[in-house]
């Protein structure tokens, strides 16, 4: 992790580490944390407490979103100091919808200049965010609005299995994260675990990333507590009402940085400091049925 | 409280009219906390073949827990498929197959409008709210949209200060002008009472058991209309408190 985040994450870059509640890499932002990068656009549908604390690191410049809080425990606290306080540093903010969010990385993952939406109508989004524009269909003349595509310079993409070649497979929520990685320069991949190509092969289907668009493969086990992996290990809910009360006040949140961030070497001391608690988390079995792909 | 000696809290009472909304066989937008109760409620008394859909990709979720997060695992298990958010916001909701979106506000006006994003001016808020999500575009497309919001006069206001999410914008034409595709909403359920729509505007069509249009009135910041064949919101009956209380045991959001 540590020379994947060296090798591709720069001050002022656009990063996104994708995942909509479900495999949200959190090894990955503590890594950029503890190498200190600066000035980053951080662009996510959900902010959550993942950018929270990149933020509240003082490792951010602007913030793409369209939807900050901490989901079912409140706000994000960190970023409404830096928005409100200036605190550790202000930040800009761009805002969209889900749907524009989505739209703008499949732009970006198409090559396209922009994607048509039937939305924003009636709404004060575009009022506000001058990227939202209206066109008219040059078929129709009917009018839509339309937003930018969106090429970050970066993807961070955990997967629950991966190759050494970063064909990468993942179940459950599959969220944005193959048009975030097709719409970025570079994309890391890091696996809870790193299989043969032949398991890979064995289940085409479920590769959501091929290894044609990875730059980096990360192994990195329990990679996304407190975020989820289906199958591995559940969404430490506890921690994110916890959140709550860290991120509130500076103090709690530059201690958390010391002790779980700068205070650990990588994610392998995080999980082992973590304790008998990561068990607690762990997936009970709930296999399907196979398929065939025989021919 | 308890009516005719059946003991009930005031959102279990909302849940419940949320609920009675949704029929057998619809594709339903599902949200987080009390819409969420309020689907599976149906799901598992009037509408068995009603389709929960979650933003985060679930299709025919079928959760054994009370979600926690739009994006639970327990939405993933057993559920009908999982797709990505492309398929879920351009193919089911752009694509016209969702029936009813539940949304909740922090402000709403008398148009249905919803405020989600700030409260104050957007450049200096007072408070800085989550933003859309998916509830801009759920406000337009979905074929009619359920609301679930808190009522006072600060909630109520006669303009919201940001339209996160369009209702009828300002009045009877408002969608039409703009060509919404959706139909907009059609109820919206407080802790006082339920409203419905005629010509775009807010109407109060029934009074929860023990609240007065006077309360209403006083946490209203227009003067509302009431309906000339006002009711009184039909109390949960055992059947209903039974799954409700089964679906979330620990009453963390209906108590």
């Amino acid at each position: 992790m540590n020379e994947a985040i060296r090798r591709f994450v720069h001050d002022g870059d656009v990063i996104v580490i994708e995942g909509f509640t479900h495999l949200i890499c959190f090894a990955a932002a503590h890594e950029i944390i503890r190498q200190r990068r600066r000035d980053l656009t951080l662009c996510r549908l959900t902010p959550d407490l993942i950018y929270d604390q990149l933020i509240g690191a003082g490792c951010a410049r602007r913030l793409v979103f369209s939807w900050a809080g901490n989901p079912g425990a409140g706000p994000l606290y960190a970023l409404r100091r830096a928005v409100e306080q200036g605190i550790p540093n202000s930040i800009e903010l761009e805002e969209y919808s889900h749907f524009g969010m989505v739209a703008r990385l499949t732009a970006g993952a198409a090559k396209l200049p922009f994607y048509p939406l039937r939305n924003y109508f009636g709404s004060d989004l575009p009022r506000v965010n001058p990227s939202i524009k209206t066109i008219a269909c040059p078929f129709t003349g009917e009018e839509l609005s339309a937003v930018p595509a969106l090429n970050p310079d970066i993807a961070i993409i955990h997967a629950q299995r991966a190759d050494e070649n970063g064909n990468a497979q993942i179940w459950g929520l599959i969220g944005v994260q193959k048009e975030a990685a097709f719409a970025s320069r570079n994309t890391i991949v890091v696996a809870e675990e790193l299989v043969a190509e032949s398991v890979i092969r064995s289940d085409p289907n479920r590769t959501l990333i091929p290894g044609l668009i990875v730059s980096a493969v990360v192994h990195e086990p329990f990679g996304c507590h407190p975020s989820f992996a289906q199958g591995l290990y559940d969404r430490d809910n506890d921690f994110y009402v916890r959140w709550r009360e860290i991120s509130k006040d500076e103090t709690l949140f530059n201690r958390y940085l010391e002790e779980w961030v700068y205070g650990v070497r990588d994610r392998g001391e995080y999980v082992s400091r973590m304790g008998a608690h990561i068990d607690r988390l762990k997936a009970r079995p709930h296999y399907c049925e196979p398929v065939n792909y025989g021919y | 409280m308890a009516i005719d000696g059946r003991q009930f809290s005031l959102k279990e009472l909302m849940v419940c009219q949320a609920a009675r909304q949704l029929r057998d066989g619809e594709a339903v937008f599902v949200g987080i906390g009390l819409p969420n109760l309020a689907c599976n409620l149906a799901r598992r008394r009037h509408a068995p073949k009603l389709v929960l859909i979650y933003e985060s990709g679930a299709v025919g979720a079928a959760p054994q827990r009370l979600p926690i997060s739009i994006g639970d695992p327990s939405l993933v298990t057993d559920s009908l498929g999982v797709f990505s958010m492309f398929d879920v916001f351009s193919f089911y909701l752009q694509g016209g197959l969702i029936d009813v979106g539940f949304l909740q506000g922090v402000q709403i006006d008398r148009f249905g409008n919803l405020n989600t994003t700030v409260i104050g001016d957007y450049r200096h808020p007072k408070v800085r709210l989550p933003g859309s999500g998916g509830a801009c575009e759920i406000a337009i497309l979905a074929k009619r949209v359920l609301v679930i919001a808190p009522q006072s006069k600060r909630s109520f206001p006669e303009r919201v200060d940001f339209i996160t999410s369009p209702g009828f914008i300002d009045g009877p034409e408002g969608r039409r002008r703009l060509g919404l595709p959706g139909g907009g909403p059609v109820m919206v359920i407080t802790n006082l009472g339920c409203y419905e729509f005629a010509g775009g505007e807010m109407v109060l069509t029934s009074l929860h058991p023990g609240c007065t249009v006077e309360q209403v009135r006083d946490n209203t910041g227009w003067e509302v209309r009431i309906s000339s064949q006002l009711t009184t919101t039909e109390i949960p009956n055992d059947e209903e408190l039974r799954i409700i209380r089964d679906l979330d045991p620990a009453q963390l959001f209906s108590g």
